[in-house]
């Protein structure tokens, strides 16, 4: 019994030796998101776990964002633009290999953008690719893609996960055995469980801090608070139980930052269904929602009101949120000037909770100025299948997180129903100008013709909420795409 | 003597075939296409074409119809439309979880419901009677999945004793897997607990009441012998015939509560395989659980046999 007292001082004098002497920062970090990825092949599928697991991990593109938006160089170090603005060229790395050893070369680009355009491509953003007229591989390290026309977000595209770059050898196996040029490879996947990547330490980016990364998937909101503040994760890359960051900001061992997703988030409305084919009806709807209120009651604030379809961490962003604002007894007066009576809405809601909380307020706040609106509940793949693809619905409320997608605005087929020949006209022009100045005045005129048009309810852009323990750094704030690059990531 | 079990049989093997062609028609008729779930909004209708023929879905129904059953009949379960990879691989996975979610529930439940009706049967009307049927009616009332809210809340937040969910898997030693099912698994049990009590105490009564009964009790046999000799053995039946039916509720519960703990079990896996309408995995999975019940109520009809002989003598 008497050994104890000295086993623990021996135990103690270790430790105290081991945390003064050896205090080496840790160089694992285990990373907790809501969902899972169902594969691991970004050119494969949409799902926005994909990427936040692979993108600038595992798989890299010839360019990047970076955590502010910007175009990065990524395996190409360097790229002209010919006058015409009709061929890009792109200089790769030296020395780079997947990580089955395979050397990067520019075969390897053709191929991965060749396949993304086949008929048989199981791309979901086949639009970057489409204006490619031809790629040229002129040596090793060199490739030239011509246009079909100037295209100002070709490169924008490229910097998207779906356009990584991937090897002939490897790329039918991705989905479950990713194998990429990134820092980190592919080591370990429990289903339903967790993900583990390693660093390969031969990047060409040079050595990162962290040496194993583990992602957990925890979906349920309060278990992922519970997790965070157990220890059992450094980090939450968007805390999902949103009602909670204040109150774990004021934990000093946490450390929280609420930024920005790319998720402008609103209320359809189906412009080909009458009467919201008329401008006034909708108007009327947009200025019964107070968009201050649905944020503070659906997101406790955290995210940000939009006037229009477009997101506030970009340079075109303007502030349209005055436009329709709340209003009910202008609205009411509305809706009888359009000689809109008794005005009954059904509002179709898929499952995420940002959705099914903004629909009780929404169709609260309509109830006030005499429009009866009926919720009605779906599952997504019905959502996509009735709301998307059907366009049977009057109203809905989801998220469009890609980003920079006002262009939806320009497909008269897609499920608004809007089509506006003036806004197909401007995007076109938007496409063909490559002065950034210019083209973002005319960002800021699309903005505003989709306020004035009153095409949707815009409501506000879904925050993304990083926690992390107060010893690491180097999360991204903000979404520009879902990303979580762990090379960024440094315990103090 | 074994003509009623080759009968059996064969409403065994129909009964399964109808459950799966229920199971196909079903998932074929719910709207939603795996393929633009897993392209999202920017797909273009020749990539989700792509996908479609990938899938195979570009086929006619019954031609997937007889693919999948004839696939299913030799042991492959198909291949996840989300994952990519083998349902029999997604199945076995997690199979472990379900399995021993399930045999805890029936232990438990057998453990804690059956003692508690002998022993409210043996005092029929006394304090311990309404103090079990009480406890009866609450059990019955109160769903798996909403207890297991509660356990989470009292000892996992509260407390501390135990993980609030999730499943840190057999590699890491069974003590913290064990440690994770336990609360899944009482909160799953507790409703079938109260179930196995109740039958247990109304077939022990209707034994006490019988002749045998009193014959033995005069022979001088004492209360305990008759109870645990006699009484016992006679109620079982019902009771087996009980155990085989929670089955099918233990599995059906189990959706809920793997919900609820974040286990990766089969039910969790069926969830989000409606979710992403992934209708391989659906279909393969709610037929393996209907032949679980199938299998299952034909064991049951077995064990008759074995706890009252009359009954494969066809004497009864």
């Amino acid at each position: 019994m008497r050994r104890y007292p000295i086993l623990a001082t021996v135990a103690l004098t270790v430790a105290v030796a081991a945390g003064s002497a050896f205090a080496a920062p840790r160089t694992d970090v285990v990373l907790c998101m809501s969902l899972e990825p169902p594969v691991l092949d970004p050119t494969a599928g949409a799902a926005q776990a994909i990427r936040e697991v692979t993108y600038a991990n595992v798989f890299e593109g010839l360019v990047g964002l970076d955590r502010h938006g910007r175009i990065v160089p990524r395996l190409a170090e360097a790229w002209d633009t010919s006058e015409d603005g009709l061929a890009v060229t792109f200089h790769l790395r030296d020395r780079v290999a997947f990580h089955d050893g395979t050397p990067l070369v520019a075969e390897d680009v053709k191929f991965s953008f060749e396949r993304a355009l086949a008929p048989d491509s199981k791309n979901a953003q086949k639009w970057i690719f489409t204006p490619i007229a031809g790629i040229e591989t002129p040596d090793a390290r060199t490739v030239k893609i011509t246009l079909k026309h100037p295209t100002a977000n070709f490169l924008y595209g490229l910097a998207w996960g779906d356009a990584v770059i991937v090897s002939r050898g490897s790329a039918a196996t991705n989905a479950t055995k990713p194998v990429g040029t990134g820092p980190y490879r592919f080591a370990d996947w429990v289903r339903g469980d967790r993900l583990t990547l390693e660093a390969t330490g031969s990047w060409w980016g040079g050595a990162t801090a962290i040496g194993r990364a583990t992602f957990r998937f925890i979906n349920d909101p309060a278990a992922q608070v519970a997790a965070i503040r157990a220890g059992d994760c450094d980090g939450l890359t968007n805390l999902a139980a949103q009602e909670t960051a204040e109150e774990l900001g004021r934990d000093p061992k946490l450390k929280v930052v609420v930024g920005r997703t790319e998720g402008e988030t609103i209320v359809a409305m189906n412009n080909a269904r009458k009467p919201l084919d008329d401008v006034r009806v909708r108007r009327a709807l947009a200025m019964a929602i107070d968009r201050d209120a649905v944020n503070l009651a659906v997101l406790s604030g955290t995210g940000t009101p939009i006037g229009s379809h477009f997101s506030p961490n970009h340079p075109a962003y303007i502030d349209l949120t005055a436009v329709d604002a709340h209003d009910p007894e202008k609205a009411k007066a509305l809706l009888e000037e359009a000689g809109v009576k008794d005005l009954k809405l059904t509002l179709k809601v898929p499952p995420p909770a940002y959705a099914r909380r903004s629909a009780e307020i929404v169709a609260a706040e309509m109830a006030e100025i005499g429009v009866e609106v009926k919720i009605l509940p779906i599952e997504f793949p019905q959502w996509l299948e009735q709301v998307f693809r059907g366009k049977d619905y009057d109203l809905t409320i989801i998220s469009h997180t890609e980003p920079l997608d006002i262009g939806i605005y320009a497909r008269p087929d897609y499920y608004f129903g809007y089509d506006n020949p003036g806004f197909r006209e401007l995007m076109a022009t938007i496409e063909a100008t490559s002065d950034e100045a210019a083209r973002n005045r005319l960002y800021g005129s699309a903005q505003k013709m989709l306020a004035q048009d009153a095409v949707n309810i815009f409501l506000f852009v879904l925050p993304k909420i990083t926690v992390t323990r107060a010893g690491l750094d180097g999360m991204w704030a903000d979404w520009p795409l879902p990303a979580n690059p762990l090379s960024e990531l440094a315990w103090k | 003597m074994a003509g009623p079990w080759v009968g059996r049989f064969v409403e065994l093997v129909a009964t399964l075939l109808g459950a799966a062609t229920v199971i196909f028609v079903v998932t074929e008729i719910l709207p939603g296409d795996p393929a633009a779930v897993i392209l999202g909004v920017s797909a273009t209708p020749e990539t989700l074409a792509a996908l479609h023929r990938d899938l195979g879905l570009d086929r006619p129904a019954v031609w997937r119809f007889v693919s999948w059953l004839g696939a299913f009949l030799t042991g492959d379960l198909g291949e996840s439309h989300t994952y990519r990879v083998a349902v029999g691989a997604l199945v076995g996975e997690r199979l472990g979880v379900t399995l021993a979610l399930a045999i805890g529930a029936i232990v438990l439940s057998t453990a804690i419901g059956l003692p508690l009706g002998l022993a409210a049967a043996g005092r029929a009307g006394g304090l311990l009677d309404t103090a079990v049927m009480i406890l009866v009616e609450i059990g019955l009332a109160v769903p798996s999945f909403w207890i297991g809210i509660l356990f989470v809340l009292l000892f996992s937040v509260t407390l501390g004793w135990l993980p609030a969910g999730g499943f840190p898997g057999w590699g890491g030693g069974v003590g913290p897997a064990l440690a994770a099912l336990v609360l899944p698994a009482v909160a799953l049990a507790l409703p079938q607990a109260a179930i196995i009590a109740r039958v247990t105490r109304g077939a022990a009564l209707e034994v006490l009441s019988s002749d045998f009964v009193r014959a033995a009790r005069a022979k001088g046999l004492d209360r305990g012998a008759v109870m645990r000799r006699h009484v016992a053995r006679n109620a079982l039946v019902p009771v087996v015939t009980i155990l085989g039916l929670q089955f099918s509720s233990l599995v059906a519960g189990a959706i809920l509560v793997e919900n609820v703990f974040a286990l990766p079990g089969l039910g969790r896996l069926l969830y989000q395989a409606i979710a992403a309408h992934d209708l391989v995995v659906v279909r393969s999975v709610v037929t393996l659980f209907a032949g679980f019940v199938v299998v299952v109520n034909f064991a049951v009809d077995l064990a008759y046999c074995l706890i009252d002989p009359r009954i494969g003598r066809g004497g009864v």
